[in-house]
C-alpha cells in the first residue's frame, strides 16, 4: 500500500518537473507550446549520449541536460517562438505540433527508433527497506530532488525580484514595459528556464521510463492533463495535480478489480476520469483562480 | 542452360510473330517481385531493421535467382500502422504486380494484409508477427517466424517441472500477449500449478511499476513476462529495480523479453533469467555460427535476433518454393509448394505444417549467461518439433 503511494509520488514528481515549464509558458506567457515534450526528449537524449558515448554518470547528465536544453529553448524562442506570441492559439498549436513531428523524425534519424537505456548511478541502485516498505533508491532521489526544486521555484517566483517582474510582465506587459521592465528578456529567460526544466525531467525520467523518439507524443497527453487539472496560474496547482495524477495512475493500475482471474482494464482510465470531472466542475483547474480579467 | 536459352528464344520468336509482344513484357516474365512490408520507422523499427538485414544477407549469399527467375525485393515502410500496411499491400499487388507479399512486424499488420492475399491469390509470408490465429486469416498465409503459444508452452512446462507451483503472469495487452497468457495459464493449470493473477499492461505503457509491485505483493514462486520485441529493455529495467530474487520470486518469460538485439544493454540484472524461444544468437550449430558471423559483419556488429531468422527463413522458403514450381509464380501453386517444406535453418530443423501452413520448430529453454563479456541466451534444454499448440488443440477437438 505504502509502496504504491511511494511509486505514485515518484511518478507524479517526475510529471511535475516535466510539465511545469509548460505551465509557465501557458499560464504566464499565454502561449501554447505543445513542443514542450520535445525539449524533455532532448534532455533525455543528451543524458543518453553523455553516458553512452562519453561514459559519464547520470549526475553529470542532469545539469548538462538542463543547460543544453535551456540554451536550445532560448535560441528557438528568439528565432521562432517570438513571432507567434501575438498569433491566435490555433496557429501556435499548429506551429508547435509541427515542431513535435520534426523532433520525432530527426531523433529517429540520428538516434534510431529503439528505446534507449539509461543506467542509474551505482550509488542509487537497489532498495532501502523499512519494515514492509520497499523504497527504490533512485525513485527516492527523484522525489527529494523534485521536492527541493519545487520549493526553490515557488520561492523564486514569489520572493525574488525576477519573480515579481515576471508576474508584472504577465499581468500587463504594456504597463510593465512602461515601468522599465525588459519584458522581452524576461520572457526569453523564462521560456529557456522552462525548457531547461523539461530537459532535466527528461533526463531524470529516462532512467525510469524508456526513452524513444515517440516520447513527446506519448507524454503530451500527460502534460496537458496536468495543466488542465492543476490550472496554470500557480506553481502549486500543477504540482498537486501531478502528484494526484501520478498516485491515481499507479494506484488505479494496481487496484484494478479482478473478475475470474482477469483484471478489468480500468486502470488507464482513472486519470482521464479525474480530468473530465475537474473540467466539468472547475474549468479553471483544481487550484486555478477563476478568470479575473 | 543452353536449352533454356533456346526455349526462350523460340518463345520470343513465336510471340513476336503472333502477337508482337513487346520486349518489356517478355522481360517482366523473368522477374519475380517480392513485396516486403515492415515497420522501418516508429516503435517496432528494430523488427524491420533486423528482417531487412536478414533478407539482404540471404540475397547476398544465395544470389538473386530462384527457379530460373530473377527475384526482386521491394521494401516498404508501414511505420507499424495497420491501415498503411493494407494500403501498401494493395499497391504492391496492383501496381508492382508482386508475386508474394512478406514481412509484417506485428499481428494487426499481418491481419490487415490477409484479405488482400486472399482476394489477389498472392502468398503472404509472415516473417515476424506471432499471434496463433494469423494463419487462419487467409489460405494464402504461410508463417516462418513463430507463434506465441508455441514459444510459451515449453517455459510453462519447464516451470512446473522445476518446482514452481504458484505463478503470476504479466503480459502486454494485445493479441500475442493474450496468446502467451492463455497458453501459460492453461499449461500451468494442466500440470497442477496455480495461477494467482494474470496482469495485463497497456501496450504503450511507460510505467510498469504498479503491475510489478502487485506481482511482488502476491508472492508467487515465479513471475512470467511477455512484451513485444523492442520493449524488453524497458521492462527489465523496472523488474531489476524491484529485486524479485530477494523475495525468492523467479522471473521467467518468452525470449521476446531477452531479445538478442537489446540483451547486452540490459546489463547484469538479467543474468540467470530463464526464457523459452525458437532462436538464440548463441544456438550451437555450424549453420548458426556462419549466420551470426555473416550477419554481424554485414551490419556493423548488430546481433541477429529471432526476428531476423524469420526473415532469412522466409526468403529461403520463397526461393525453395520457386525452385519447386520451376519459376511459376502463381500464388496457389507457390503456397502448395511451401506446404510441408522442411530445411535446416540457423535456428535448427524447421518445417511448414501442411495442414496449418504454420511453422514447426524446436523451442529451446535458455538462461542468460555471460560469454566473453557479452550477454547471451544460452540454450540448455529443448522441446523438439513443436507445432502451434493453439491450432493443434483445435485439430484434436475435430
Amino acid at each position: 500500500m505504502l509502496t504504491v503511494l511511494f511509486d505514485g509520488l515518484a511518478y507524479g514528481m517526475l510529471l511535475f518537473v516535466l510539465a511545469v515549464g509548460l505551465s509557465v509558458t501557458l499560464g504566464l506567457m499565454n502561449f501554447i507550446n505543445l513542443a514542450h515534450g520535445a525539449f524533455a526528449m532532448a534532455g533525455g537524449y543528451i543524458a543518453v549520449v553523455l553516458m553512452q558515448r562519453f561514459g559519464l554518470s547520470l549526475f553529470w547528465g542532469l545539469p548538462v541536460a538542463f543547460i543544453v536544453t535551456a540554451a536550445a529553448g532560448a535560441f528557438l524562442e528568439r528565432t521562432l517562438y517570438v513571432h507567434l506570441y501575438d498569433k491566435p492559439h490555433l496557429e501556435q498549436v499548429m506551429f508547435t505540433i509541427g515542431l513535435v513531428f520534426m523532433s520525432v523524425a530527426s531523433v529517429d534519424y540520428f538516434m534510431g527508433a529503439s528505446p534507449q537505456i539509461v543506467d542509474v548511478p551505482k550509488s542509487l541502485e537497489g532498495n532501502i527497506e523499512i519494515g514492509d516498505l520497499t523504497l527504490n533508491k533512485y525513485r527516492l532521489f527523484v522525489i527529494v530532488f523534485c521536492a527541493v526544486l519545487t520549493a526553490a521555484l515557488q520561492l523564486g517566483l514569489s520572493r525574488t525580484r525576477f519573480g515579481s517582474r515576471l508576474r508584472a510582465a504577465v499581468d500587463d506587459a504594456r504597463v510593465a514595459r512602461g515601468l522599465g521592465i525588459n519584458v522581452t528578456a524576461i520572457f526569453a529567460l523564462t521560456f529557456a528556464f522552462g525548457s531547461g526544466l523539461a530537459g532535466l525531467g527528461g533526463a531524470l525520467g529516462a532512467a525510469i521510463f524508456s526513452l524513444d523518439p515517440q516520447f513527446p507524443l506519448k507524454f503530451m497527453i500527460y502534460f496537458l492533463v496536468v495543466i488542465a487539472v492543476g490550472g496554470t496560474t500557480t506553481i502549486t496547482g500543477p504540482f498537486f495535480a501531478s502528484i494526484l495524477l501520478g498516485v491515481a495512475d499507479v494506484a488505479g493500475k494496481y487496484y484494478t478489480p479482478t473478475i475470474a482471474g482477469h483484471q478489468i482494464q480500468v486502470g488507464g482510465f482513472v486519470i482521464y476520469t479525474i480530468m473530465v470531472l475537474v473540467l466539468i466542475f472547475r474549468p479553471q483547474g483544481l487550484f486555478g483562480r477563476a478568470p479575473g480579467k | 542452360m543452353n536449352a533454356k536459352i533456346t526455349r526462350r528464344h523460340t518463345l520470343a520468336a513465336l510471340a513476336l510473330a503472333a502477337t508482337a509482344l513487346s520486349p518489356i513484357a517478355a522481360h517482366a516474365e523473368d522477374v519475380v517481385k517480392i513485396g516486403v512490408i515492415l515497420p522501418m520507422t516508429g516503435q517496432a523499427a528494430s523488427t524491420g531493421r533486423e528482417i531487412v538485414a536478414a533478407i539482404k544477407l540471404f540475397q547476398a549469399q544465395k544470389g538473386d535467382k530462384a527457379g530460373g527467375k530473377k527475384v526482386e525485393v521491394i521494401v516498404k515502410d508501414d511505420t507499424g500502422v495497420a491501415d498503411i500496411t493494407k494500403r501498401l499491400a494493395q499497391e504492391l499487388v496492383v501496381n508492382d504486380k508482386v508475386a508474394v507479399i512478406a514481412g509484417f512486424g506485428m499481428t494487426p499488420l499481418a491481419l490487415a494484409a490477409a484479405p488482400i492475399a486472399t482476394q489477389a491469390k498472392v502468398p503472404e509470408v509472415v516473417m515476424a508477427a506471432g499471434t496463433a490465429i494469423i494463419t487462419e486469416a487467409s489460405p494464402f498465409v504461410v508463417r516462418t517466424s513463430f507463434t506465441l503459444p508455441q514459444n510459451t508452452m515449453p517455459i510453462a512446462q519447464w516451470a512446473v517441472k522445476n518446482g514452481i507451483k504458484k505463478v503470476v503472469t504479466l503480459v502486454s495487452d494485445y493479441g500475442p500477449g493474450i496468446d502467451a497468457e492463455k497458453t501459460f495459464v492453461a499449461t500451468v493449470k494442466e500440470h497442477g500449478g496455480q495461477v494467482l493473477e494474470s496482469l495485463r499492461a497497456p501496450l504503450k505503457n511507460p510505467e510498469f511499476a504498479p503491475f510489478l509491485q502487485k506481482a511482488k505483493d502476491l508472492k508467487p514462486d515465479a513471475l512470467f513476462l511477455f512484451v513485444p520485441s523492442g520493449q524488453g529493455a524497458a521492462l527489465m529495467k523496472q523488474v531489476s529495480e524491484r529485486d524479485f530474487a530477494k523475495e525468492g520470486i523467479k522471473v521467467i518469460g518468452t525470449g521476446d523479453v531477452t531479445d538478442d538485439e537489446q540483451l547486452n544493454g540490459m546489463g547484469d540484472p538479467v543474468l540467470g533469467m530463464i526464457t523459452s524461444m525458437n532462436y538464440s544468437a548463441d544456438h550451437d550449430s555450424p549453420e548458426n555460427k556462419a549466420y551470426v558471423a555473416a550477419f554481424e559483419k554485414a551490419n556493423a556488429g548488430m546481433r541477429p535476433n529471432f526476428m531476423s531468422v524469420g526473415g532469412y527463413d522466409g526468403m529461403a522458403l520463397i526461393y525453395a518454393a520457386l525452385d519447386k514450381t520451376k519459376g511459376d509464380a502463381n500464388g496457389a501453386k507457390l503456397v502448395e509448394a511451401m506446404k510441408g517444406m522442411s530445411w535446416t535453418s540457423p535456428r535448427g530443423p524447421i518445417s511448414i505444417d501442411p495442414e496449418t501452413r504454420d511453422i514447426v520448430q524446436n523451442v529451446y529453454i535458455r538462461k542468460v549467461e555471460k560469454k566473453n563479456g557479452q550477454l547471451y541466451n544460452v540454450e540448455f534444454d529443448k522441446l523438439a518439433n513443436v507445432k502451434d499448440p493453439f491450432k493443434a488443440a483445435k485439430a484434436a477437438k475435430k
